[in-house]
């Protein structure tokens, strides 16, 4: 469980988070829905510690990590993984080198076991056929996928992705959504998701939060959604056609 | 005041980069890796660059020492100490700021916009350590070689212009071995060294606090370069004050 309270972010005197506190459960797929520029990427790295909040206090199991200093916080991160907007792969390493590399940063292992540790989880993303290949060589939906397998390597506890399907055909995130939502349940992750793929909250939207201007605007379900009485989030979410005819059944 | 912001940002900064590492042995293969591309890449440069200059300032010391009363191997000498004393260091410093600097800003650069930086921090790494520590260590221990290399390579071309008719090849290499003084050598090579930490920890420094897109990836480069080179310049004199 990761529980955030009043959390507030500003950057050169304008605010971007107010006042946003958020339950996200254990086991479960909990997105964060948002226009862009909503605060959603913000909202997360102050979540993962990449951000200081101004105010406010973050909880991971009912540890407060925003009262931690370097050494403990650096403790918890080896439980977190993180998917990035872009894919966030070290430009110089390989597939193979980038899975590894927290395995390297943070384990005693010895090359054989970081090896095959590399390779299940390669092959748990469906790239075993790429690994000596580099960033610049593999297409937008393996990038998501080697940046899926580098973030579970460790076994994480918690789970970040941003955006982990823009940029992606349809098909393809819905692949990734899948693959990060059987991860989570098969490991018992506490996983958050950006999006502003309404594909995504139909497809795995477990728990939803709305974020509008660095506001908390609602929360509730995927069934919820559909019915919602706010008039931003309905426009949000029925600017997708596919949504409006969700609704007309 | 801008400036000194920047100081304030840049000490706190290496603070970060010269804290206690937490696993040596990552350290160690990337500094080998670095040394590898950041010096060993830069040979093929010097020894080009080296060579010519070696051969022209023969030339030129050939025409100006011209006279009855100065012997030839003085050519050979002044080539000798303007290679050893200026060149082999300074300039090529100054050359590898383009080159090495440029090329550390806008990796780092492009790792910081692309969040490969935040990655880093993800997964617990002091990520300016991780990044700057291998490059600063590599090329404080590579640079003062390739100023020796220069040194040699730049000697060599002048000997091969005396060769061509310049002058007495016989006599160029007395002057290369007239009054010898290895403390100018070691003077040399430690202006190298202070200059490879200067020009990676600024590059370095340029790279890591790269803010916005690509566009700002290329600024960051530049101005990397610049203020690496005017480093050199200062420090240059300020060592030259304080050894010599
Ligand atoms: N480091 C920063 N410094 C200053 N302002 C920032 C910074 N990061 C984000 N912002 C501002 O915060 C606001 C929210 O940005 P954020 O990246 O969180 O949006 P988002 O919801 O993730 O959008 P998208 O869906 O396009 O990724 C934006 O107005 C942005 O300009
Ligand atoms: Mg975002």
């Amino acid at each position: 469980m990761i529980k955030c309270e009043n959390i507030f972010k500003s950057f050169d005197g304008r605010t971007v988070l107010n006042d946003i506190s958020v339950t996200f459960e254990t086991g479960k797929t909990n997105l964060i829905i948002g226009r862009s520029g909503s605060g959603k990427t913000v909202l997360l790295k102050t979540l993962v510690g990449l951000h200081e909040p101004d105010e406010g206090s973050i909880y991971f199991d009912d540890v407060c990590y925003t009262d931690l200093g370097f050494k403990a916080r650096k403790a918890i991160r080896k439980d977190i993984g993180m998917i990035f907007q872009g894919g966030a792969l070290i430009d110089s390493s390989t597939v193979f080198e980038n899975v590894k590399l927290p395995l390297d940063l943070f384990t005693e292992q010895s090359e054989a076991e970081k090896r095959e540790r590399v390779e299940f989880c390669l092959e748990r993303v469906e790239l075993s056929h790429a690994p000596h290949l580099y960033p610049s060589e593999l297409s937008g939906g393996m990038i998501k996928r080697a940046a899926i397998a580098r973030a579970i390597v460790l076994n994480p506890r918690y789970l970040f992705c941003d955006e982990p399907n823009s940029g992606l055909d349809p098909q393809t995130s819905i692949v990734i959504d899948n693959l990060i939502q059987s991860i989570t349940r098969e490991y018992n992750i506490t996983t958050i998701i950006n999006t502003h793929d309404m594909n995504s909250v139909m497809e795995i939207g477990e728990k939803i939060v709305y974020i509008h201007t660095g506001y908390k605007w609602w929360e509730g379900t995927k069934d919820d959604i559909l019915n919602a009485d706010n008039k931003e989030l309905n426009d949000f979410v029925f600017a997708s056609a596919m949504a409006k005819r969700a609704r007309g059944k | 005041m801008k400036i000194l912001a920047a100081f304030g940002r840049y000490i706190i900064l290496m603070g970060k980069v010269f804290s206690r590492p937490e696993k040596w042995s990552i350290y160690y293969r990337r500094v080998i890796s670095e040394m590898d591309q950041l010096g060993v890449g830069s040979i093929p440069l010097t020894a080009i660059i080296s060579v010519f200059i070696g051969a022209v300032i023969t030339i030129q010391m050939a025409i100006t020492l011209e006279s009855p009363f100065i012997p030839q191997f003085m050519i050979g000498y002044a080539t000798k100490e303007t290679m050893i004393l200026e060149f082999s260091s300074t300039v090529i410093a100054i050359i590898l700021a383009g080159k090495v600097g440029s090329n550390i800003a806008s990796e780092i650069g492009t790792m910081r916009i692309t969040e490969q930086i935040d990655a880093l921090e993800i997964m617990g790494v002091n990520s300016a350590a991780y990044l700057i520590l291998p490059k600063i260590i590599a090329t404080m221990i590579f640079f003062p070689f390739l100023a020796a290399f220069s040194m040699i390579v730049g000697m060599f071309g002048g000997f091969l212009v005396a060769r061509m008719g310049v002058m007495i090849p016989n006599d160029y290499i007395d002057g290369l071995l007239y009054y010898f003084d290895s403390y100018e050598i070691f003077y040399s090579l430690v202006k190298m060294t202070v200059f490879a930490f200067l020009i990676t920890s600024i590059s370095g420094y340029y790279g890591y606090y790269t803010k916005g897109n690509s566009l700002e990836v290329g600024k960051a480069s530049t101005t990397a370069v610049v203020v690496s080179s005017i480093m050199i310049m200062i420090f240059n004199l300020l060592l030259t004050q304080l050894m010599r």
